[in-house]
């Protein structure tokens, strides 16, 4: 009896069905309970700080501005549930304030820092040979200069508005994801699925889109997660300095320098900002580090 | 390894000149000047000033200047402090600042290599999750935060140290401990992750096989792999703490030159703040390529670029 | 007394999608100075067999369930790790598939190849330098003295294999096993490779434990042969008669399937079906769904590989009850 050489689908073979990378991804993630609830507070805070203005008026009922001198620094109260500051304003509304400037700060230089690197990165990556050793040699040197006093610098000299801000520490975080991005982009290129693609005559946007760019998107995620908490902390320490936020704004980093200032006598002026701000860190180092093990990422950073 | 050297110098130069550059124009085009803050003055006395000075001069003319002198090693007059040069102030003040930011390193390298050896040992074991665990919130608190707790908890509190100052031995401890703390956390977590990844290479199991013991394993066949990304990451780790410094100087009150640097931004103290750019610049440059010595010597197949 | 005999091995890995039954009593002996080959294909269990014997599996997620591997009088799954320490490398020796990862790539070649004699024996560095140096002459690396101080990424695949035997060898052990040895490398140089090992096993009278996925290589280099299937022995003879008077279907079957011995124009031969899931093994002979002579009986009992003929076993349970012509 000859032994037929039939093809079956792997299914009735017994072999698992099939799933999307994405699914999957997301069912990995979904296991790993200290990210989703690293997910969970992050969204939680944010609706809180982003809906700051109708909380003041309806729950709260004191604006993060509003002063109140007779009160002065007072400990958490009935009336003041976090208390109050130096001026008599009250703390949790100014913590939601300035969360949500924070929160934003944190977006949007990671947004600015995206987009940098991945452009740098893209380019230095599909160009190859010279332009690409040119630009990332640049990256190297670059790299290694403590950017942070070029921030300063620029903040101290050219005023503190909040888009220069988001501009310049952004500027700082670019480097590390242009080497992703780049790094990413040239181990696809020559792989051989992007070969096995040509092979089977798909067009050249087909395979960039398809085929590219999933597996570049995770890295990237997984890298801009963990971004957003080292730009909160840059921001913390320029407001720190006195140069990120300028009051009558503020943010974290500014709540925690006046904390800090007072920590003696007033302590909850420094540990609830501290603790927010550390709470947020947490849970988005959390959140990055799931999403890496979903995604199976093997970043450069850690 | 000497052409790998003398390329690395000679890439400085562009970079330094650039540096300077660019901090020159900075400062100059940016709003306000050095004496904007002085107490009423008349207008002449501040022409005067600004002529002592050579500020008068037209822009460009002031540049090539400033390159002169610099090229010289002439970092200039102070304007914060007249009657001392830039060069005297950074003579004095940086020897603190290294040597704040040499302790800071040791405690970060310690404590962050033993914590990731050891969680890498024991995966996923309590000594894996705790220490990582602490690692996590070495991250997440910043040193700002850090200091001011440390003085609360040791100086004021337990009153085992002076909450500022750098006079006795003993003030070095939690200024230290402050600085480090963040990079012994990510140290840790780098060296978890390489060790991890060395641990379960094939090699590793041709030791084994060879009869090797535990210690020797990961003295003689883990280390060096281990140590890649720890070693990698002290470029920007060395960068790191030198801006770090700025803020543990000035919450301990540290005479470094950090708190120099920045106050003389504020202050549009032009010389001060190009002396101490230019030689942050050159002193991470020249750590950098030690560092990057390192890496090439520990891994040898970046020998033959 | 054999130099070593494995008695019922069975080795599982505790998995989170389930337990997987990796080696299911395998049995085997090997005799001072014999070559004993291990064929199957990727699954059946043969480099867990040996990793098992040499002790080199993670214990979690794997766990020796039973069985015994008595190395001259000793059995080595009862050892505690540091009394392994003092076998392994010393008188049982491994070479591993891929050498490229399997040498470290941070140390210098002479580094790794004395450390063996600086583990094992009294000896001084210089000493063991002297026979490191001789070590890497004697497998056939030109230019040794200088190509001693390098570092394995300088080596070709096969020169790296060289190296590898070399630091097996090098403190003459009386077992080797060799893990698919010749896979990893071109077909020129595995030739070479076997001569070597043949030369070595020549010159020191040991034993050699070869495991491959490939008959020829297998058929060329032992005097006696296992065949694994699905973690169990199937048949197990001295070389010619596995070949000549195969006792197994599945043996008989992999033999068909060898494109070299089919006639052209011919549609090649293959075995239907996959081997099984080892999540969840079937009852009874695991070769059965695939069995071109399979009856309703070999799905309801496991059978154990028995002697059908003088040194020859076999685990078929119709060439068992009915001596089956295959």
């Amino acid at each position: 009896m000859k032994a037929e050489l039939t093809l079956q689908p792997a299914e009735a073979m017994g072999a698992e069905p099939s799933a999307s990378f994405w699914k999957d991804a997301w069912h990995r993630l979904w296991k790993n309970k200290l990210a989703i609830f690293g997910l969970a507070v992050i969204a939680i805070m944010s609706l809180l700080c982003f809906a700051e203005p109708l909380l003041c008026r309806y729950v709260i009922g004191y604006s993060y501005e509003q002063q109140n001198l007779a009160l002065g620094p007072a400990p958490p109260s009935r009336a003041h549930w976090l208390g109050t500051d130096a001026l008599g304003r009250d703390l949790l509304a100014r913590l939601l304030y300035g969360g949500r400037i924070s929160l934003m700060v944190g977006l949007c230089a990671t947004a600015v820092s995206l987009t940098i690197g991945v452009i740098y990165g893209a380019i230095a990556g599909f160009a190859g040979d010279k332009l690409d050793m040119v630009m990332m040699r640049t990256v190297d040197i670059l790299y290694a200069l403590p950017f942070t006093i070029f921030v300063i610098l620029l903040m101290v000299f050219f005023g503190q508005n909040l888009v220069l801000l988001f501009v310049a520490i952004g500027a700082i975080e670019w480097l590390t994801m242009a080497r992703i991005v780049r790094g990413q982009v040239m181990s696809l290129k020559h792989q051989e699925f992007v070969e096995a693609a040509r092979a089977l005559g798909l067009r050249h946007g087909r395979i960039l889109f398809r085929h590219i760019v999933p597996n570049m998107l995770g890295p990237i995620i997984v890298y801009a997660t963990l971004t957003v908490p080292e730009v909160m902390l840059l921001e913390a320490f320029l407001s720190f300095l006195g140069l990120g936020v300028q009051p009558p704004q503020s943010s974290w980093g500014v709540l925690i320098k006046e904390g800090a200032e007072m920590m003696e006598v007033y302590p909850w002026l420094l540990i609830y900002p501290a603790l927010l701000l550390a709470l947020t860190l947490f849970c988005l180092n959390f959140l990055g580090d799931g999403l890496r093990d979903a995604l199976d990422v093997r970043g450069s950073k850690d | 390894m000497l052409r790998f050297i003398a390329r690395r110098v000679l890439e400085t130069i562009p970079v330094l000149l650039i540096i300077a550059t660019a901090t020159f124009f900075m400062m100059r085009l940016a709003p306000g000047g050095p004496f904007d803050t002085e107490k009423q003055v008349s207008k002449e006395v501040r022409a005067r000033m600004e002529a002592h000075y050579g500020l008068d001069k037209p822009l460009f003319e002031q540049y090539l200047l400033q390159m002169k002198h610099l090229l010289q090693g002439d970092l200039g007059p102070s304007f914060k402090y007249p009657k001392r040069t830039v060069n005297e102030i950074i003579a004095d003040a940086f020897p603190v600042s290294l040597e704040l930011g040499c302790e800071a390193l040791a405690v970060a390298l310690a404590l962050g290599l033993l914590a990731g050896m050891v969680a890498s040992l024991k995966q996923n074991s309590f000594w894996d999750h705790f220490p990582m665990s602490l690692a996590m919130l070495g991250l997440c608190v910043p040193t700002f935060v850090m200091g001011p707790l440390l003085i609360s908890a040791f100086a004021l509190h337990l009153d085992w140290f002076n909450a500022a100052g750098w006079f006795f031995p003993r003030d070095r401890v939690l200024p230290a401990l402050t600085l480090g703390a963040y990079y012994a956390a990510y140290i840790a977590r780098l060296a978890r992750g390489g060790f991890l990844d060395i641990l379960h290479q094939d090699f590793i199991r041709t030791a084994q096989a060879k009869g090797a013991s535990g210690a020797r394993i990961l003295l003689r066949h883990a280390m060096r792999g281990g140590l890649l990304p720890v070693v990698s990451f002290l470029g920007p780790a060395i960068a790191g703490l030198l801006t770090g410094s700025f803020v543990v100087e000035t919450i301990f009150g540290i005479p470094g030159l950090g708190r120099f640097f920045v106050t003389a931004a504020f202050n549009r103290d032009y010389f001060m703040v190009m002396g101490s750019v230019l030689f942050y610049a050159v002193f991470v440059i020249v750590l950098n390529l030690a560092a990057d010595i390192a890496l090439v010597w520990l891994n040898p197949r970046l020998r033959f670029e | 007394m054999p130099l070593l005999t494995v008695n019922g091995l069975q080795t599982s890995f505790h998995t989170r999608a389930g337990v997987v039954r990796a080696v299911r009593d395998v049995s085997f002996e090997i005799e001072r100075g014999e070559s004993l080959g291990i064929v199957g294909e990727s699954g059946s269990g043969k480099s867990v067999t040996c990793y098992s014997i040499m002790g080199l599996l993670p214990q979690p997620p794997a766990r020796i369930e039973g069985g015994q591997a008595i190395f001259d009088g000793v059995d080595l799954l009862a050892l505690s790790r540091r009394q392994l320490n003092q076998v392994r490398g010393r008188r049982l020796a491994m070479i591993f598939q891929d050498p490229m990862t399997s040498l470290n790539p941070f140390l210098r070649v002479e580094d790794q190849l004395t450390e063996p004699l600086l583990i094992h024996e009294k000896i001084s560095r210089a000493d063991a330098r002297r026979r490191a140096l001789a070590m890497l002459e004697e497998v056939g690396i030109p230019d040794a003295a200088h190509r001693i101080r390098m570092y394995p990424h300088e080596f070709s695949g096969g020169m790296r294999q060289r190296v590898m035997i070399a630091m097996a060898l090098i403190t003459k052990p009386d077992l080797l096993i060799a893990d698919e040895p010749t896979t990893a490398l071109d077909v020129t140089v595995q030739a070479q490779i076997l001569e070597l090992i043949k030369k070595m096993r020549g010159e020191l009278g040991m034993a050699v434990l070869l495991i491959s996925h490939d008959l020829g290589v297998v058929c060329g280099f032992c005097d006696r042969v296992i065949v694994l299937y699905a973690g169990r022995v199937m048949e197990s003879a001295a070389t010619e008669e596995l070949f000549y008077q195969t006792k197994h279907p599945y043996t008989r079957a992999l033999q068909k399937s060898i494109p070299a011995l089919q006639v052209k124009g011919q549609p090649l031969h293959t075995i239907a079906g996959m081997p099984p899931d080892l999540h969840h093994a079937p009852p009874g002979c695991p070769f059965a769904p695939r069995c071109e002579y399979v009856v309703e009986s070999c799905s309801r009992q496991e059978m154990a590989a028995v002697e059908v003929l003088p040194g020859h076993r076999s685990a078929c349970l119709r060439v068992q009850q009915e001596n089956l012509p295959l």
